[in-house]
């Protein structure tokens, strides 16, 4: 059963009580808040996620997103994120509840999942090829990311490279794409076709939004793809776009300084890095304009479908 | 006493039982073993003895990944350790690691699916400023403490406050002793200095002995209030004293040091919970000798009241009514042993009024 044809007073229903069982790439999510605007951001983004039966038994991580003590409900309001009753962060105002369950479940995958190498970028795929987009915050990265995703990519992820150890292959994890500041009027104005949620202002990152993940990247969230690109992106006012190679060597320092878990791995860590360096085509990207940046992009796409 | 039967204990007391556990159950023991600390030391036993399978899909990349955690921080904690060594190089005394890093270096059955927060170090107190100096050169400061929490480390406590690594954030507890000197019972730390023992391929570094390990982690779980990592720590006192058991005249040995550095009380709670928790075999003869040492019945009572809720996985799942106070009274009992109340209860009005206000008041991390 999908999340969105859950009536949503049944939604709040279990989410207040024994929580929302649900599936986002290889893990299970158990879900609990009383927060209408989880439920909200939860029903407007998560519609096409797979839910279960609330007595599921089996579950991955298990979070809340809750309002703490009862006299902070009344004195500047906040919310606490929790891992199965562990706090790993201080609580955030209370209209930052969305964002911040989007965050907490990020942290759930980075600090957990060590059966792959988890590296902080996006991912997105097209004609079986897909492109590691790294990039330090400010780059563009997820301007680029659903600018793609909204133009036929597939998006695995918009912000954690799940590296299957053992295959090498990219697992999807499509959960929402987070969009900052100028980017939310950015990708409105880009394609009607966009669900972008209500923002969040004044958070560590400024104005937040997230949007919706494309259906047929969900239906297809649980098969993997090779990985065909690393593409570094930077978005620079009134630049021509520009595709350049770059140094392999230094693409993999840079992505294993970039992954979450590159030193707990050890020799594996290496050994997958090096396997997805070998595999790939690295690249630095210049762009400005974000239609341009997407043919560019399917460029490389139709190159690499005629090579298979 | 409130029986041990929390999925993980079962788990840990007899893993054969894992076969015939339901998926739900599964889900309840991931999050226990995930709380206490002991994923990958589970799942250590499980592959030893062969009932890894018996993990079902859903489960198993959690204790995977919790094993690949565990093995990095085996290698990093002995790199760290001989870091520690270069950096006290010119130290004029020896330097005793202790706990989790000491079960590590010395390749005790106890480091096995062990986590780390921090790496324990003993040097002579007379040698602690030399040692701190040292330390400082070499990139370890104290970690951010109030000015009441730095006070109070270095007037109390019988370490000083962590010091953390600016690059690399590892912590280290620099330790002069096993227990404050305000403590009820001190053992001299000169007489466990008098017994510590080389390691194997690590020059200048030493361990304490086999009895003395014991005894101190003993101690640090009832006497020092550590128990957010109590299951933990007594599953460590578990496999050393299995371990240990095998020498001959082991069990005579430990009674007598722990009578010589007045331990005898936190020992006999530590084979008490032990042997409760999770089956450790206790010699009758052991029992008796330990008796000088052992509470009244009424206050043993209270203690195992206490302490089978205190000692249990800190998961929702394990608590019954009983537990969040079980929790506080052993919070509060430790520091009773380890200062007198003219001390502990400004120092406690302290952590329940002023502390939680400062830190709602501090710049938040993002």
């Amino acid at each position: 059963m999908k999340l969105l044809q859950l009536p949503h007073a049944e939604l709040r229903e279990r989410l207040r009580d024994t929580g929302i069982w649900l599936r986002t790439g290889p893990f299970s999510l158990q879900i609990r808040s009383r927060v209408p605007s989880v439920a909200e951001g939860l029903a407007e983004l998560y519609g096409q996620f797979e839910v279960r039966h609330p007595r599921e038994t089996f579950a991955d991580f298990h979070v809340e997103v809750n309002a703490p003590g009862a006299l902070r409900r009344w004195l500047r309001p906040q919310v606490d994120f929790s891992f199965d009753g562990q706090l790993p962060f201080k609580p955030l105002p209370y209209g930052q509840a969305y964002p911040m369950l989007e965050w907490g479940l990020n942290w759930c995958v980075s600090m957990h999942a060590h059966h792959y190498l988890v590296i902080h970028a996006a991912v997105v795929e097209k004609n079986g090829g897909a492109a590691i987009l790294p990039a330090p915050p400010g780059s563009g990265k997820s301007t680029l990311t659903a600018g793609l995703v909204l133009s036929g990519w597939r998006l695995l992820s918009d912000e954690l490279a799940l590296v299957d150890r053992r295959s090498g292959m990219i697992h999807p994890l499509p959960r929402p794409v987070s969009l900052k500041n100028a980017s939310i009027p950015l990708i409105r104005a880009f394609s009607p076709e966009a669900f972008i949620n209500r923002p969040s202002h004044d958070t560590a990152k400024g104005t937040v939004a997230h949007m919706r993940p494309p259906k047929e990247s969900v239906r297809r969230q649980h098969e993997p793809a090779r990985p065909a690109w690393v593409i570094f992106p930077r978005w620079i006012a009134g630049a021509t776009t520009a595709l350049t190679p770059r140094s392999p060597a230094q693409t993999f320092m840079f992505l294993a300084q970039n992954a979450f878990n590159y030193s707990h791995l050890g020799a594996d860590g290496f050994r997958t890095g090096t396997r997805l360096i070998d595999e790939v085509a690295c690249y630095d990207f210049a762009y400005s304009r974000l239609d341009e940046a997407v043919r560019t992009f399917d460029r490389l796409a139709d190159a690499h479908a005629g090579a298979d | 006493m409130r029986p041990a039967d929390d999925l993980l204990v079962r788990a840990l007391r007899a893993p054969e039982g894992v076969a015939t556990l339901s998926l739900a159950q599964w889900d309840r023991l991931v999050r226990q073993a995930r709380h206490a600390g002991l994923l990958a030391r589970l799942h250590g036993r499980l592959d030893a003895l062969g009932l890894v399978d018996a993990i079902p899909d859903p489960a198993r990349w959690h204790f995977e990944a919790a094993t690949t955690l565990a093995h990095k921080q085996q290698v990093a904690v002995r790199w760290e350790v001989g870091q520690i060594r270069d950096a006290l190089a010119t130290l004029d005394g020896p330097m005793v690691v202790m706990k989790g890093a000491a079960y590590v270096i010395a390749g005790l059955p106890a480091a096995r699916g062990r986590l780390f927060n921090d790496i324990d170090i003993l040097v002579p107190r007379r040698l602690l400023n030399q040692a701190e100096a040292a330390l400082m050169l070499a990139g370890w400061h104290a970690s951010g403490l109030s000015a009441y929490d730095e006070r109070y480390y270095r007037r109390w406590m019988h370490e000083i406050p962590p010091m953390r690594h600016l690059r690399r954030a590892t912590v280290i507890d620099v330790h002069h002793a096993i227990l404050p000197d305000t403590a009820r019972d001190f053992p001299d730390p000169e007489k466990l200095l008098g017994r510590i023992v080389p390691v194997a391929g690590l020059p200048r570094v030493y361990v304490l002995s086999a009895e003395d390990r014991i005894l101190h982690s003993a101690t640090h779980l009832f006497h020092d209030g550590e128990l957010p990592h109590g299951l933990r720590d007594l599953s460590d006192l578990d496999l050393l004293l299995r371990h240990e058991s095998a020498a001959a005249g082991f069990w005579p040995r430990l009674v007598a040091r722990a009578g010589e550095l007045q331990l005898g009380r936190p020992l006999f709670y530590a084979l008490r919970y032990a042997r409760h928790f999770l089956a450790t075999p206790v010699p009758a003869e052991v029992w008796d000798a330990l008796r000088p040492a052992a509470p009244s019945p009424l206050l043993l009572r209270v203690m195992d009241g206490m302490f089978s809720r205190a000692l249990a996985p800190l998961h929702a799942s394990c608590d019954d009514a009983l537990s969040p106070l079980a929790r506080q009274a052993a919070y509060v009992r430790a520091h009773w042993l380890r200062m007198p109340a003219h001390l502990l209860l400004p120092h406690l009005f302290h952590k329940a009024f002023v502390s939680p206000w400062q830190d709602a008041e501090s710049p938040r991390a993002a």
